[in-house]
């Protein structure tokens, strides 16, 4: 039987990522995150990783830009004021292609916002908000056991694709404890990090390696105009498209209405897909497990044979433009939003009693 | 041929330089370059080239990164500190130094470079002032002499406006985790060999797992100075070095 324990979503971003091998975590406090750098704090110097409090979120992100240069693999998380100031990082880090992952756990905005939970970050996160028109891939739990083994997803997408990976999480997923199962996840073989930098004495060619976010500019192999280096990105981006969108689909068989949702509001969401079953209501649920790329075709699809559309997201309409660019004009999309939260307050939530008052009203 | 001579050189390209064009790159009287050389001297004198990871900041000291031949990271703006402090922490065995400008070590990069002297990171910086801007045309730094007119500030420095020179060689030497804090210069052949000496002294004591390590090198922008090569060396004497007096600020051997 395998090991099961009652641990906050917080801690088993730490179990997943040492599950992937990731010794190294470099990170700065920020609620409602807080758990996750204490872990590592407590848990690397027992397996002989390395756990650094930055000086800033900035800090963090450019730390995690030099632990990825050396081919290991390590992490940095932070919650969403901290995320507007990693930008600039991890857009270097997607133009010198660093594999390496970073985890978000959203609370409210904008600007400081509150402490608690919220997904106002949806944007900002699958539309990247340094320069450059990067593409990183992102993973959205809605589980504790899927934290755990998103994260070991998330390692294995990086190195595959020598890219950025962030694990969308919320103050709810971040803090909620949850039965989970601790194991190590085989998602095969991966090439060999002969990119890195080690020192010249580590490299088994004796040749310099070098590590830049200015790839093409300065002509050398192998990108000898900067077209060319930014051509291969494109061709990177439309391969995680084509093969790397994953997403649950829960009753939506013979559903005339479709509810998308992604992280704890899909939790709610399916609660109410339940109670809307049981009242004979044809409702069906989408969720995304990746916001990029995300799953355009499957909404697509659902539209074309005539089901209509509710989103149900904790911000103020952000997840809703991706499935209106899903549906083309062909189906009705309806936004269940942040207003509908039970308090009016930064600690009220979206529960599935109101989900489902919503599914009968557009229904 | 006589087998008894032994020929030994004397004199010549460092090992740790490459023969790429990078070095054209500079502008005449530019002394970016020399520090590289430098470097690459000290590097090679103590045989530890196989074990250096060079982290580059932005600015002209970057194009010197490229014909340096270490395994080599390029940071963003400012950042270098923050990613040696990773790269040192992961691979303790090697030898990391970050090159950067004034703009990027002590304006933009104030916050990395500060907090990697906070918590006394095993690593090396050299840091080269030029007293502006170079790579951008020349506008004021926070190294920026008094009275000194950049294209940022037309009229001249003025302490009420633009404050006075940040000194990071003795900021640096301030810390209790620094091992070394110096600041040479280059326009005379006794300040090449003292700044020389106080590289090699940075680079022993990161080897030696003493503490965290830093040399300033004051280096002549002739073209943003609006001088020729020769009449900056000449200012390097007369304005620079009485604003920032060179020698060795701190050095310990063991810190506790």
């Amino acid at each position: 039987m395998a090991e099961r324990m009652l641990v906050q979503g917080n801690e088993a971003v730490g179990w997943g990522a040492v599950s992937a091998g990731c010794l190294y975590f470099f990170g700065y406090p920020i609620t409602p995150q807080n758990e996750i750098p204490e872990w590592f704090a407590r848990e690397l110097p027992k397996r002989g990783g390395v756990f650094v409090q930055s000086e800033s979120e900035t800090g963090s992100i450019n730390m995690l830009m030099g632990g990825a240069s050396t081919g290991v693999r390590c992490m940095t998380s932070t919650s969403s004021p901290g995320w507007g100031l990693m930008q600039e990082g991890i857009s270097s880090i997607s133009a010198a292609e660093l594999p390496c992952v970073v985890v978000l756990v959203q609370r409210g905005g904008p600007g400081g916002g509150s402490i608690r939970h919220s997904q106002m970050d949806y944007m900002a996160v699958t539309r990247g908000g340094g320069g450059g028109g990067y593409k990183n891939i992102v993973l959205a739990p809605a589980s504790v056991q899927e934290v755990h083994d998103l994260m070991q997803l998330a390692f294995y997408l990086a190195d595959k694709y020598l890219n950025q990976v962030v694990v969308l999480s919320d103050g709810i997923i971040g803090q909620i404890a949850e039965l989970m199962e601790v194991k190590t996840i085989d998602f095969g073989p991966l090439p060999e990090k002969d990119w890195a930098v080690r020192s010249i004495g580590r490299q088994k060619d004796g040749k310099r390696r070098m590590i830049s976010h200015g790839k093409g500019v300065i002509a050398g192999p192998p990108y000898f105009t900067y077209i060319a280096y930014l051509d291969h990105l494109k061709e990177k981006y439309q391969q995680m498209a084509d093969a790397e969108v994953r997403y649950e689909s829960y009753q939506t068989d013979d559903a005339k209405l479709i509810l998308v949702a992604y992280g704890y509001v899909a939790r709610v969401s399916k609660e109410a897909v339940n109670m809307a079953r049981d009242q004979g209501l044809k409702v069906g649920l989408i969720r995304p497990i990746t916001l990029w790329p995300f799953p355009y075709q499957q909404i697509r699809e659902k539209a074309q044979l005539g089901c209509n559309f509710l989103v149900a997201e904790d911000s103020m309409g952000l997840l809703v433009e991706d499935v209106r660019i899903g549906v083309e004009g062909k189906a009705e999309v309806n936004l269940l939003d942040i207003s509908a939260r039970h308090m009016p307050t930064d600690g009220g939530m979206i529960l599935p009693g109101r989900v489902l008052q919503e599914i009968r009203r557009v229904l | 041929m006589n087998k008894s001579i032994v020929k030994e050189k004397a004199w010549g390209w460092p090992a740790a330089c490459l023969d790429l064009p990078v070095w054209g790159i500079y502008c005449p009287g530019c002394q970016h370059p020399t520090v590289a050389r430098l470097i690459a001297e000290v590097t090679d004198e103590l045989g530890v080239g196989d074990r250096v990871i060079l982290v580059m900041g932005v600015g002209c000291h970057a194009f010197a990164g490229f014909g340096l031949n270490f395994d080599t990271i390029s940071s963003c703006h400012g950042r270098a500190p923050d990613l040696a402090t990773a790269v040192k922490r992961i691979y303790p065995d090697t030898i990391v130094f970050n090159l950067q400008g004034d703009g990027d070590c002590i304006a933009i990069g104030a916050g990395p470079f500060i907090a990697a002297l906070t918590r006394g990171e095993m690593i090396t910086v050299i840091m080269l002032n030029n007293n502006n801007y170079g790579t951008t045309g020349g506008q004021l730094a926070p190294t920026t002499l008094m009275g000194q007119r950049t294209s940022t500030s037309p009229e001249g420095r003025i302490a009420g406006r633009e404050g006075f020179p940040a000194h990071v060689a003795e900021l640096a030497a301030g810390f209790k985790g620094t091992a070394y804090s110096a600041r040479g210069a280059l326009n005379t052949i006794a300040n090449y060999q003292r700044t020389k000496r106080y590289i090699k002294t940075a680079f022993k004591k990161q080897i030696d797992n003493v503490g965290f390590s830093f040399v300033e090198v004051l280096s002549a922008c002739p073209a943003n100075w609006h001088l020729t090569p020769l009449e900056s060396l000449k200012w390097i004497e007369e304005k620079v070095i009485p604003e920032f007096p060179l020698g060795e600020f701190r050095n310990v051997d063991r810190i506790e």
